[in-house]
């Protein structure tokens, strides 16, 4: 079970005549197991939306609970606990180690966790295999393709087994080729079971979730697709 | 993978900033090894040249004296009352604390005696005792083994036109020259010197003595408590630390210390600096990789263990090569600092004559620790306060 329940979330940016709302009282639930798209103009408050969900940004009113855990609640350190025993993050932009290569950027999560290193690796060896990169574990990421840059992170974002995947844009720097063969690695872990929420502009890509919800000035358009 | 790992790929990833680091530390431990280091081998080799200065305490009978003397030229005294000192009570010198240190105590009886028709003034001593009092006597011929035997000041010498081997009548008795001292433009050029007994026969004073000299310097007893202790022991005596000597081996060494000190001092501080400011520039260039460690759930604790390792490993670093550079730089600069002859012992005393240097190198070790961890210290809160969601946005 990892159900999120988002009720009145709104976050306001600055204050008086600077401030500026970039979510309105957005409520929402999304069901274990669900693939979510989040989809929205530029400022309509999508990347909030996921950074909120993604305990890393607190709202400034609403409350946020998965499993009847109401996140904000959390104090900093109960919520980077909770961000790496539920979540995996996809970044637009990968955000991988440079120094590191390709095996140790998807164990990076790992390090953290009292473990065995050679557990460690078996089970970053696994996830790299289930992305075709296990032959590449070695390289550094300036070494390989964006496309592979990409399954990388992905990678790096399921090495956990987070019940929950968050996205934001993960196709935004890719070819239309290499952008549907991580959509359909997303789809795949969905299809595992994973939570998969994810930030796009593609209506294309939005596809392949099974439910679609639309920002417009912080606010929800309309009923989910 | 662990925290290690991540921190030590990091330093090998920004080879120059780690460079910057490891040099400041390098430095910092490297000029506090070669002060110390200095500090202890100048300190026993002054205290070596000191020794050969001879006598630094001098015991005189307590009396209301009161000197007539200006610019060297003596005029006599005004004595209201002097005690005289008996001989057997200078053996209480060896019951006072820090006996052990006592190198030489030399009783002198002193009296003007007739020469050949002159007035002379005669000393008797110990000779045993006045070549460590009086290192700097060089004799032509030998000093008195026997009774009635004169060892004439240069000066003496040449007045009474006498050479080692003559005889000399002084008061009714007749003593045998054993030798004449050189030059050496003291006093003593000017005195006739003889076995004590000889001396306290001649001059009526058996039993009773003059003055006497102590020498006493040593690396561990400190001069004044010295005749604090000397003056209990004797309590109708004046006992003087000769100044000159005291003072100019206590005030080299301080100077020198506090010279060591504050250069340290300042080093490690601006070495701190170093360590401070390369630290923050790192993790500012860090954000977004600290971004990404905080979301994907380390915690501030983790984020600040990163840092700290990094430190922690360029401090180790740092502290063995400063401590090996330090080691070197002693070698190398100490015949720039050292008066004379430098042998094993110096050396061996600029490695391990203080009890803090046989550790050394783990006090080395510990500085650059303590300095790169202290001054990664604000650097490590910043990286652990750091907005993930701030430092992925600011990417």
């Amino acid at each position: 079970m990892s159900e999120i329940i988002a009720t009145d979330l709104s976050k306001q940016y600055g204050q008086g005549d600077a401030a500026a709302i970039a979510l309105d009282q957005v409520s929402l639930r999304i069901t274990t197991g669900e693939f979510l798209a989040v989809m929205g103009q530029s400022g309509s408050g999508k990347s909030t939306l996921l950074s909120i969900l993604g305990a890393l940004n607190t709202p400034t009113s609403g409350t946020l609970t998965v499993d009847d855990l109401n996140i904000y609640e959390l104090n900093q350190d109960q919520r980077a606990d909770f961000r790496r025993e539920y979540l995996g993050f996809v970044f637009q932009s990968f955000h991988l180690l440079p120094y590191l290569n390709v095996l140790e950027n998807v164990m990076i999560p790992l390090a953290v966790i009292a473990e065995p290193r050679k557990n460690k690796e078996k089970r970053a060896l696994a996830v790299l295999a289930e992305m075709g990169l296990d032959k590449k574990a070695r390289r550094l990421p300036s070494e390989i393709s964006g496309g592979e840059q990409e399954r990388v992170a992905i990678a790096r974002a399921v090495v956990n087994d987070p019940p929950i995947l968050l996205a934001d844009e993960p196709t935004g720097n890719l070819d239309s080729k290499t952008a549907a063969e991580v959509m359909d690695l997303l789809a795949r872990l969905n299809a595992k079971g994973r939570t998969v929420v994810m930030v796009t502009h593609s209506e294309e890509y939005a596809r392949y979730a099974g439910r679609i919800l639309r920002l417009a000035d912080g606010r929800l358009l309309g009923k989910p697709d | 993978m662990n925290l290690n790992a991540i921190a030590i790929a990091n330093i090998k990833r920004r080879k120059a900033k780690a460079a910057f680091v490891l040099t400041g530390l390098i430095i910092a431990v490297a000029t506090v090894v070669t002060l110390l280091g200095l500090r202890q081998a100048v300190s026993a080799n002054k205290l070596f040249q000191l020794e050969q200065y001879g006598a630094n305490i001098v015991i005189l009978p307590q009396s209301d004296t009161l000197a007539l003397s200006y610019g060297g030229i003596s005029l006599g005294s005004v004595s209201f009352d002097v005690r005289k000192i008996h001989e057997d009570e200078l053996q209480q010198i060896y019951t006072i604390p820090y006996s052990q240190n006592i190198a030489a105590l030399g009783p002198v009886v002193l009296g003007v005696v007739k020469a050949q028709g002159r007035n002379v003034l005669l000393a008797g001593m110990d000779f045993t005792a006045a070549t460590v009092l009086r290192p700097w006597w060089r004799v032509v011929g030998t000093v008195p083994d026997f009774e009635n035997q004169v060892l004439l000041g240069a000066e003496a010498a040449r007045l009474l036109s006498l050479g080692p081997g003559d005889v000399l009548r002084v008061e009714a008795n007749e003593l045998t020259v054993s030798g004449i001292l050189e030059p050496s433009g003291s006093q003593d050029d000017q005195l006739l010197f003889t076995p004590l007994r000889t001396a306290q026969r001649i001059l009526d004073k058996e039993g009773l003595v003059s003055m006497a000299e102590v020498a006493a310097l040593c690396h561990d007893c400190p001069i004044e408590d010295m005749v604090a202790y000397i003056s209990m022991a004797l309590p109708n005596t004046q006992v003087m630390a000769i100044q000159q000597v005291v003072e100019s081996r206590f005030q080299a060494m301080d100077h020198f210390e506090k010279f060591a000190y504050g250069v340290s001092g300042v080093v490690i501080v601006v070495s701190g600096l170093m360590v401070l400011v390369s630290m923050m520039g790192n993790v500012r260039a860090r954000a977004s990789e600290i971004g990404v460690f905080r979301a994907i759930g380390y915690r501030r604790g983790h984020v600040m263990r990163i840092i700290f390792l990094e430190a922690g490993i360029l401090s180790l670093a740092g502290g063995a090569l400063g401590y090996l550079l330090g080691q070197v730089a002693v070698r190398l600069t100490l015949p720039l600092f050292i008066i004379g002859e430098m042998d094993e012992s110096v050396l061996h005393h600029a490695a391990h004559g203080d009890p803090l240097l046989p550790v050394l190198p783990v006090l080395a070790i510990g500085l650059a620790v303590l300095v790169g961890l202290t001054a990664s210290v604000y650097p490590a809160l910043m990286a652990s306060r750091m907005d993930p969601n701030e430092a992925l946005r600011a990417i």
